[in-house]
């Protein structure tokens, strides 16, 4: 009875790490992080630097494999089910992933081309971002805050159930880090969830449902309400 | 429809590295210097004999596109690795083997023509007649390329993001690609000398076997590798 | 799931296994003394026909190595593991001296015989092609530094590399031959036949032996990782 609760349970949560572990050479960097995340929560993840917050966000978006433990994310195993998994999640790492040489637009056509199905709406995308104006501009030219808010409507191309967002905030002018909230709290009322690795609390304050803490590879208090 | 997506995943990237590789220009017209001066200093060391060097001309023209194709195979996914692309990449839903083919395409398109503008510049500095039966010729070139091409590519993922990626590619490749090169320098070296399919047949045959043998091996495999 | 591995129990160093290398360095000095002395000096080489018995069972021996580094690599494509990924690097190691041996007796051999160090026939030709495709192998994995990473990418090199070994050979074959006939037990005299066969094992054992310690040495030198591994994360 109990397996089977923990089982539903496990399905609708969105994001179910169980004692996760990572290392690097001879250096563990994660040594057992346990942590779930809701449908419609937000999550922040807070931590000096090297504590092990984007090792993390890389394990559960399949980007490494843990040497133990093991992670679902809405509802997929990260390791035996990885197509599975990407398919339910978006990433926004520190480097912003794009393509120097593209511009804005070609940029956003590759990632849906990539990202496959039907048609995806990228001109309004661009309009939201901000980006209209530069659509066809090569990303080479653009200020670092453009670039991540041109990496924000990759994101948002593929509508994904979890948002692993690493530093969001970085490079972004006011106006950025309002678009960045805007865009989380109607990601939040979708039903969405999100991790948000953030190393200042103040951007992102009145969106997030919770913050955790991670040192030096585990988890500290677990479950602290804002 | 799976299939398309696929397809369309591949055309993508073929795309986007064939564009990203024209716009930033110095990429190719590098890798193509590179290769004739390659060719010249090839003629110097066989010349200037024009028996010798027409003698010569297939085996210098094979080994100067593998040499320049090496720079083209780190450059492939060094590409990605510059601004973390390659994670982006990585978290596209679908096969891996997908990301293998599109990036296979592109380089072919670039050795390809990279092949051609060798061979332009061999024909003359090399003082090479075409022959009679150069559609087989056109053949071996081809079949070739990809034989060359496939190997490339498949190595060129893995050595451009290991540490000594300059040294190591060609120590993986270059034994590996042992098949192709004699096959085809021999088979276009028949062609050439106006062999009629005699000799060359069991070369192309050969050629054929090989790539269809590494077609699907790197395929299959490029999902371990590009891993992790 | 890749939970950490425990020290390989099998993998210890033991006593057995010291014995299995007596017996096989006993079984080779037999083998090669019974070889020298039964032969009567060749014909056309004289006693320069006695490489044969170091320089054919290191070829079979090299071949034998790099069909292991195979069937490792398979496996750990197929499913992961740490032992099959140790054992093939074991197993590439051994394999590339038997490879270096073979040709540095081939070329000792040549030369007198041919009056040439060097001659581009098929089947020397194939073993030094052979022998970069392993030193390929072992510097891919002495640049690569993940040990996961390491495993699966030294596999697949392992795989393509052994499925082009027959291809090689034809191809160099189409392309050269001056070599004897394949020197198989069966064309040759019988007393050359039994000392061929004699190394054949003897050098059969030295390679287990010798890979087996190799592996050892990887197997004791990964547990003393994961040792610190079971530290690092607080006894677990």
């Amino acid at each position: 009875m109990a397996a089977t609760t923990s089982l539903e349970r496990r399905r609708t949560l969105a994001v179910d790490s169980q004692a996760v572990a990572r290392r690097f050479g001879a250096r563990w960097v994660l040594r057992g992080v346990s942590l779930s995340v809701e449908s419609g929560e937000v999550v922040g993840l807070l931590g000096s630097n090297g504590s092990g917050k984007s090792t993390l966000l890389r394990v559960l978006a399949t980007l490494l494999r843990p040497n133990a433990g093991s992670a679902t994310v809405g509802g997929c195993d990260v390791v035996r089910d990885p197509d599975g998994a990407r398919r339910q999640l978006g990433f926004l790492a520190h480097a912003p992933g794009l393509y120097d040489d593209l511009t804005a637009r070609e940029n956003l056509r590759f990632a849906a081309d990539m990202l496959g199905g039907s048609d995806r709406p990228i001109e309004p995308l661009l309009d939201r971002v901000g980006l209209g104006r530069a659509a066809n501009d090569r990303v080479r030219g653009f200020s670092a805050g453009m670039q991540r808010r041109l990496a924000l409507a990759r994101l948002l191309l593929a509508s994904p159930l979890v948002l692993l967002l690493d530093e969001p905030y970085s490079n972004l002018d006011v106006e950025g880090i309002a678009l960045m909230n805007a865009v989380l709290q109607e990601h939040v009322a979708r039903g969405g969830a999100a991790i948000v690795v953030l190393h200042e609390l103040a951007p992102a304050s009145g969106i997030l449902h919770r913050t955790v803490t991670l040192e030096n590879g585990r988890l500290d208090a677990p479950g602290v309400a804002v | 429809m799976a299939w398309q997506d696929d397809w369309r995943r591949v055309r993508a990237i073929a795309w986007k590295d064939l564009t990203t590789e024209r716009r930033s220009k110095a990429g190719f017209s590098g890798v193509v210097a590179f290769g004739v001066s390659v060719l010249v200093l090839f003629g110097f060391a066989l010349g200037p004999e024009a028996a010798a060097l027409r003698d010569a001309a297939s085996g210098v023209i094979w080994l100067t596109v593998l040499f320049a194709g090496v720079l083209a195979f780190n450059r492939s996914f060094q590409v990605e690795l510059e601004s973390g692309a390659i994670e982006t990449l990585l978290l596209y839903p679908g096969p891996r083997w997908a990301i293998f083919s599109g990036k296979l395409l592109a380089n072919l398109v670039f050795v390809g023509v990279l092949l051609s503008i060798v061979i332009g510049v061999g024909i003359v500095l090399f003082q090479v007649g075409i022959p009679e039966a150069w559609p087989a010729l056109l053949g071996v070139l081809a079949l070739g390329t990809v034989g060359l091409v496939s190997l490339g590519t498949f190595y060129g993922a893995m050595a451009s993001r290991s540490r000594a990626r300059e040294v190591l590619l060609p120590l993986l490749l270059f034994p590996m690609l042992v098949p192709v090169l004699l096959a085809a320098i021999q088979a276009s070296r028949a062609l050439l000398g106006g062999d009629v399919m005699t000799e060359a047949g069991a070369w192309i045959r050969l050629l054929l076997a090989f790539d269809v043998i590494f077609l699907v091996a790197t395929h299959l495999a490029f999902g371990a590798i590009i891993e992790g | 799931m890749h939970s950490i591995a425990h020290a390989d129990p099998i993998a210890t160093p033991s006593a057995r296994w010291a014995w299995f290398g007596i017996f096989a360095l006993l079984f080779l000095v037999f083998a090669q003394v019974t070889a020298v002395m039964i032969s009567v000096p060749d014909r056309d080489m004289g006693h320069l026909q006695k490489i044969m018995y170091v320089h054919v069972p290191a070829a079979w021996t090299t071949f034998l190595a790099f069909f292991v580094v195979a069937i490792c690599s398979l496996r750990v494509l197929f499913r992961g593991g740490e032992r099959d990924d140790l054992l093939a690097a074991s197993a590439a190691e051994v394999g590339a001296v038997f490879n270096a041996l073979t040709l540095a007796l081939g070329m000792m051999w040549g030369r007198p015989t041919w009056g040439v160090w060097w001659t581009w026939d098929a089947r020397l030709t194939s073993t030094l092609v052979l022998l970069l495709i392993f030193i390929g192998y072992l510097s891919l994995r002495a640049f690569v530094d993940d040990p996961e990473r390491r495993a699966t990418w030294s596999a697949a090199v392992g795989v393509l590399g052994a499925i082009n070994v027959p291809i090689v050979y034809m191809s160099v074959r189409w392309w050269r031959t001056l070599h004897q006939v394949q020197s198989a037990p069966s064309t040759l005299d019988p007393a050359y036949t039994l000392g061929l066969r004699l190394n054949a094992f003897a050098f059969l054992f030295v390679l287990i032996f010798l890979i087996r310690r190799r592996y050892e040495a990887a197997a004791l030198l990964r547990a003393a990782e994961h040792a610190d591994d079971a530290r690092a994360l607080g006894g677990r």
